[in-house]
């Protein structure tokens, strides 16, 4: 596979709902490596926001990664996908593989990298078209040749929305609640065939009903997505990941906070017998 | 630390007298502002209506040319309302995209460059110049070599238009969320194509009430007219060449003389030059309107 061609896979249309073998049971080590993070750091002109970070991501798994405001998860989710190239000054050091190759390569379409790595945001934001726009816009920017409306209700059927709306596909998506936008917005990503979608804390503008709809889709969906989740909440990452990354922030002599990684294993590992002690406090500060 | 008074009773407040009249007092002075704002503009509209109509609705007066002699009574001002929807369109095609284009440039490509700042200085400084000096900019650099033309009116008046529409629309792109942007990244999308497909839709409801704001201001200037259109009392619909006439510029001649049948044509072409601009206002708000509605719930 190679970043700088399109993907075949977009010239026609590609079944969303398609369950390839799920992958249950989780091993130790996981079949095939998606991210491989090399002491990746993040520059905002002079300061260093987040440094060191190596990790790797595994395939169709649910990758999360929690800490404190500010410890720079957010700013580490947008490099995998190089969304940091839209901030003035900032710069992305050190390597991230994806497949073997550097997300940061002089030869890659950073525009293809991030169809193949799709993302959803905080906020719920819909573009100010319709439902079915919203959804079709990433097909339509790719030159999709199959047929859109078949492509928009798999999308849509994926990300456990169409029963809502397929009676109001024209109306504007900002007549959605939500949650109902947030999960347009994942059927918007998915539109595009992408192979990891980005969440960067998807259901901190959501209500609890709403979160646990998104928590059950992204269960759903990790049968043919790897998934990486940035999130506020534990209970969350408890609940819904396969392996988590815990980011803390350090603070200089000079008062400048750098985010780094802590730990990264099997959630359940860093959930009941963390290796560090920083992470355990983490923990049960808030559960405790 | 003051006591707060518990009341017995919810009738029984614990603001007490003194705020309750303070706040009576601002309510009345606020009522009584917005009653003298209106005054003027209510007697504007009520004079130059009860002073014009009689010669707006007069047969012709929209169609007929101006009479060449001065004392002769009745319409129409035909070769005026020509002028003005063919300056000011004419200003319009080459301000509106021309400052949409420059704010464009300001809020998604200049991203802290000198040239962006500079540009916005300047559109800044421009938007403060008097309009007569705008006329006596393109006065020297155009009637001088081409002579009167509806073109050189439109030259000048598209120059006080564009500084006013590339505020604007910098303004209003900048409104649109940068979470909009992104997400149409995400999906492989590149920069160009995400302005003209997802950001300057969002932008357009507040793009087009600028631009027709600034259509409606220029569609009433005087100054910059006079210096670059000339008068005439015949339709002229060449944009080119030869002098033209705009309502404005009428109603600047026609109100300082003496003849009684000059002065109605003024006030004529004042109600007209108010009921264009409003019919453009109006339309500007239909239009931004539906546009809006159309992404909303």
């Amino acid at each position: 596979m190679t970043l700088t061609s399109l993907n075949e896979s977009l010239m026609t249309p590609t079944n969303l709902a398609t369950v390839n073998d799920p992958v249950d049971d989780l091993a130790e080590e996981p079949a095939e490596m998606v991210f491989e993070v090399r002491d990746a750091a993040v520059d905002y002109g002079s300061h260093r926001a987040v440094d060191g970070v190596s990790l790797d991501i595994a395939s169709r798994e649910i990758t999360a990664i929690i800490g404190p405001s500010g410890c720079g998860k957010s700013t580490f989710l947008r490099c995998l996908n190089r969304m940091n190239d839209f901030i003035v000054g900032a710069k992305v050091s050190g390597s991230i593989n994806y497949y073997g190759e550097d997300v940061y390569g002089p030869k890659v379409d950073a525009a293809e990298v991030r169809r193949r790595i799709g993302m959803v945001f905080q906020r719920p934001n819909p573009f100010p078209k319709s439902i079915y726009d919203n959804v079709a816009y990433g097909p339509r920017i790719n030159r999709f040749k199959g047929d859109l409306d078949d492509l928009v209700e798999e999308a849509l059927t994926a990300a456990a929305l169409w029963d809502e709306v397929k009676d109001k596909l024209k109306k504007s998506a900002f007549a959605l609640s939500g949650g109902q936008q947030q999960r347009l917005c994942i059927a918007r990503a998915l539109a595009v065939s992408p192979d990891v979608i980005l969440m960067d804390e998807p259901c901190s503008a959501l209500d609890p009903i709403a979160t646990s709809r998104i928590e059950d889709l992204m269960v759903s969906l990790k049968r043919q997505y790897t998934i990486v989740i940035v999130t506020h909440n534990m209970q969350q990452a408890a609940r819904v990941s396969d392996r988590t990354a815990f980011f803390t922030t350090e603070v200089d002599d000079a008062g400048a906070r750098t985010g780094r990684l802590v730990e990264f294993d099997l959630t359940n590992t860093i959930f009941t017998s963390p290796a560090d002690s920083r992470t355990e406090g983490y923990i049960t500060g808030r559960f405790g | 630390m003051t006591a707060v008074i518990v009341p017995n009773s919810i009738t029984q407040s614990t603001a007490g007298r003194g705020r309750r009249i303070k706040s009576a007092v601002a309510t009345t002075l606020i009522v009584m502002s917005l009653v003298i704002v209106m005054i003027p503009l209510v007697m504007i509209i009520a004079t130059v209506v009860s002073r014009g109509w009689s010669s707006v609705t007069a047969p012709g007066w929209f169609t007929a040319d101006i009479p060449i002699v001065s004392r002769s009574e009745g319409p129409g001002m035909g070769p005026a309302v020509l002028g003005t929807l063919m300056i000011t369109g004419v200003a319009t095609a080459m301000a509106v995209p021309l400052g949409v284009l420059g704010g464009i440039y300001l809020n998604e490509y200049s991203e802290g460059s000198r040239l962006g700042r500079v540009v916005r200085f300047f559109a800044d400084v421009m938007t403060g110049v008097p309009s007569i000096v705008m006329g006596l900019f393109i006065y020297t650099i155009w009637t001088l070599e081409f002579g009167f033309s509806a073109f050189g009116g439109a030259l000048a008046l598209a120059c006080l238009m564009l500084p006013v529409v590339i505020r604007t629309s910098d303004e209003m792109l900048k409104l649109v969320p940068q979470e909009l942007r992104e997400s149409a990244y995400a999906l492989g999308g590149r920069k160009a194509g995400t302005i003209v497909r997802v950001v300057l839709p969002a932008a357009a409801p507040g793009i087009i009430s600028g631009a027709l704001l600034a259509i409606a201001r220029a569609a009433g200037e005087t100054a910059p007219l006079l210096f670059t259109i000339g008068f005439v009392n015949a339709k002229n619909t060449d944009l080119m060449s030869g002098a033209n006439t705009a309502l404005s510029t009428q109603i600047f001649k026609n109100a300082i003389s003496l003849f009684p049948g000059q002065q109605n044509r003024a006030w004529g072409a004042a109600l007209t030059l108010i009921g264009i601009v409003f019919v453009f206002t109006i339309l500007a708000r239909i239009i931004s309107t539906v546009l809006a509605r159309k992404h909303s719930a």
